[in-house]
């Protein structure tokens, strides 16, 4: 084998591996971070369960730890006073509200989206959200609005019901860029359109290999086919 | 190929299944000039099998109960190892199989195999794509979400204007009023039986081939031996060329184009309290949703969407013609594409916002494809001179 193969070959598989073998610095990561401070104040993710976090390349004991973090209602007790209890790994990521009256009253009659497939199913996706999140301003000369009600360019009406979330130095993150809002942004957008498509990478490389499999069953069976052909009468 | 051994077997007295495999998979005679298209009923038997494979796995995690259905669905899309795999195959195979179906029924029409002595092959094949159309009604319905819920609403409420049997039929999906946990349930055993039925009645379709052997792009039935192939192994290797192209397409759609096989908004869990702005079906319904908004009276509009498909199965006694090859009947040769373009455009129209454009290009087409089976079949079938 020659030093020039051995580097194809080499390239090859580390094309073919997971994007999140090194250090916890992609957008989608850093989005994670985001939401774990800012976005999850209010919204949820009800379909997501901690445990699929590792999907992203959280590590198992940062999942359990964020999961025991988190109080979730457990049933009443014998005297029928309500519980709670740790989330685990398999629970779902639930927004800080017990139910949806409350969340409307703590947000002016509004219900916080649940953020789960908001990526997908908003028009515009991860993009829009981006764009949502840097469209706010202080509102022109002479515009009212009503309480809970926020000046922001990137809607139909000019205003949204969620506060303006993100401001530089918000946060910090562990490992990489200052935390601008145009960072944060851009990366909690790039984490919901994860979440929103967990399997993304993995459905892109499944699809390479089988697409190169049936090329190649394609070709000898058109050899084949060719060849009986060839020897009719 | 060898002949059967001199003396049959054991298993060859009692149920002689190696010679008639033999007979009809081997040696089964078929024409020597089948083209391309003629490979599109394998495609329709393959991506049948992944539908049932896949469905049932699928029927395994899921949960037919309006509290749950939804987060179910996304139970398999997110934890079920490979379930995301499993669902756009699913997703994936209702285009392929109607993709397929329609070219299949649109080979059939050009090249004349509707004739006789093949009625009743075209007949169980039509009664086939009403079953599947239903199947993937109920299907659809399944995960619940916005789409389903309005979708299926749109169909009910069309269901319902349907005389005498109309109301019936509707509850007896419904188990009453409105669409909720009883009609879940329903539908999904309809989708799970239908799918079933369908295996069933495709080994009609198959047996029916067999008895009146294939038709081909002569329109002319081969007379002699010389004039045929035996299946295997001119035509298993040609389909297997085929299939291999195909599944390259289904592949495609299923790794790398998954938002082409469903609307975003089903995304969305189903509300009956917020009706989507503008509901639309999947493209594979389009056609027969534009017709039911073209036409401005709920009764006629389904009147003539089931009229659409119902001078298809009137075809064989319309069409009194001989000649079974459109390229050999003038009119018909350029009428016919012009049908085809209306159902394409159907399908286009049923897809966008009913608009006044829409509106008379739906109209427009539908009124071809009337003209075309209804005027054009019956009054060229018998004055007409075939070049």
């Amino acid at each position: 084998m020659t030093p020039r193969i051995r580097t194809v070959l080499l390239a090859a598989a580390l094309a073919g591996a997971p994007a999140y073998a090194s250090a916890s610095t992609t957008p989608a990561q850093r989005g994670l971070v985001v939401f774990q401070q800012v976005c999850s104040a209010c919204h949820g993710m009800e379909h997501v369960t901690f445990g699929d976090l590792a999907g992203l390349g959280l590590p198992a004991d940062s999942i359990r730890k964020w999961a025991a973090d988190e109080t979730l209602p457990d049933g009443v007790d014998d005297n029928g006073d309500p519980k709670t209890r740790h989330a685990t790994p398999s629970d779902p990521i639930l927004a800080p509200y017990p139910n949806e009256a409350v969340a409307r009253l703590a947000n002016h009659g509004l219900l916080p989206p649940d953020l789960s497939r908001l990526a997908l199913t908003l028009p515009g996706g991860a993009d829009e959200i981006r764009r949502i999140l840097l469209s706010y301003a202080p509102a022109p000369e002479g515009m009212k609005l009503d309480d809970g009600r926020y000046y922001n360019t990137a809607m139909k009406w000019k205003h949204i019901g969620m506060p303006p979330p993100l401001q530089d130095g918000l946060l910090t993150y562990p490992d990489g860029p200052p935390a601008t809002t145009t960072q944060m942004a851009s990366d909690v957008s790039a984490f919901l359109s994860w979440v929103a498509h967990p399997h993304q990478g993995e459905r892109r490389r499944m699809g390479f290999y089988v697409l190169a499999y049936l090329a190649l069953m394609a070709l000898l069976t058109f050899l084949l086919q060719r060849r009986v052909w060839k020897s009719r009468r | 190929m060898s002949s059967p051994p001199q003396t049959p077997g054991w298993l060859e007295q009692r149920f002689p299944i190696m010679s008639v495999l033999r007979r009809e998979y081997v040696a089964f005679p078929m024409p020597r000039n089948l083209n391309a298209l003629w490979s599109f009923g394998a495609f329709l038997i393959v991506t049948m099998a992944f539908m049932i494979a896949s469905g049932l796995f699928l029927a395994i995690n899921y949960t037919p109960d309006i509290t749950q259905a939804f987060a179910s669905v996304e139970a398999i899309d997110r934890h079920i190892p490979s379930g995301w795999f499993l669902r756009s195959l699913h997703m994936g195979g209702v285009t392929m199989l109607f993709g397929c179906l329609y070219i299949h029924i649109g080979r059939s029409l050009w090249y004349g195999s509707y004739k006789a002595p093949r009625e009743l092959l075209w007949l169980t094949g039509l009664g086939l794509m009403l079953m599947i159309m239903v199947t993937a009604f109920a299907g659809y319905v399944l995960p619940w979400g916005q789409m389903s819920y309005w979708g299926a609403t749109v169909v009910l409420n069309a269901v319902r204007a349907v005389p005498l049997i109309g109301r019936p039929v509707s509850e007896l999906l419904l188990g009453g009023e409105n669409l909720g946990n009883i009609a879940l349930h329903r539908l999904f055993v309809l989708h799970f039986t239908m799918a079933f039925a369908i295996l069933g009645t495709i080994a009609l379709h198959v047996a029916a081939l067999h008895v009146v052997k294939s038709n081909n792009p002569s329109g002319i039935d081969p007379t002699s031996p010389g004039q045929t192939l035996p299946f295997h192994p001119y035509y298993t290797s040609r389909d297997g060329f085929a299939l291999c192209l195909f599944l390259m397409v289904y592949a495609g759609l299923v790794f790398f184009l998954p938002s082409l096989l469903t609307l975003a908004d089903n995304y969305v869990q189903a509300n009956p309290l917020i009706t989507p702005r503008d509901i639309r079906p999947e493209w594979y319904f389009a056609p027969f949703y534009a017709i039911l908004r073209a036409v401005p009276s709920r009764l006629g509009g389904l009147t003539f969407a089931a009229g659409s498909l119902a001078v298809l199965f009137a075809l064989p006694w319309l069409d009194r013609s001989t000649v079974r090859v459109a390229t050999q009947r003038p009119l018909v040769r350029f009428s016919l594409p012009f049908a085809f373009a209306s159902f394409v455009l159907l399908g286009i129209a049923g897809m966008q916002p009913p608009t006044e454009t829409w509106l008379v290009v739906s109209r427009v087409a539908m009124a071809w494809w009337f003209i075309h089976f209804l005027l054009v079949i019956p009054l060229t079938s018998e004055r007409e001179i075939p070049s």
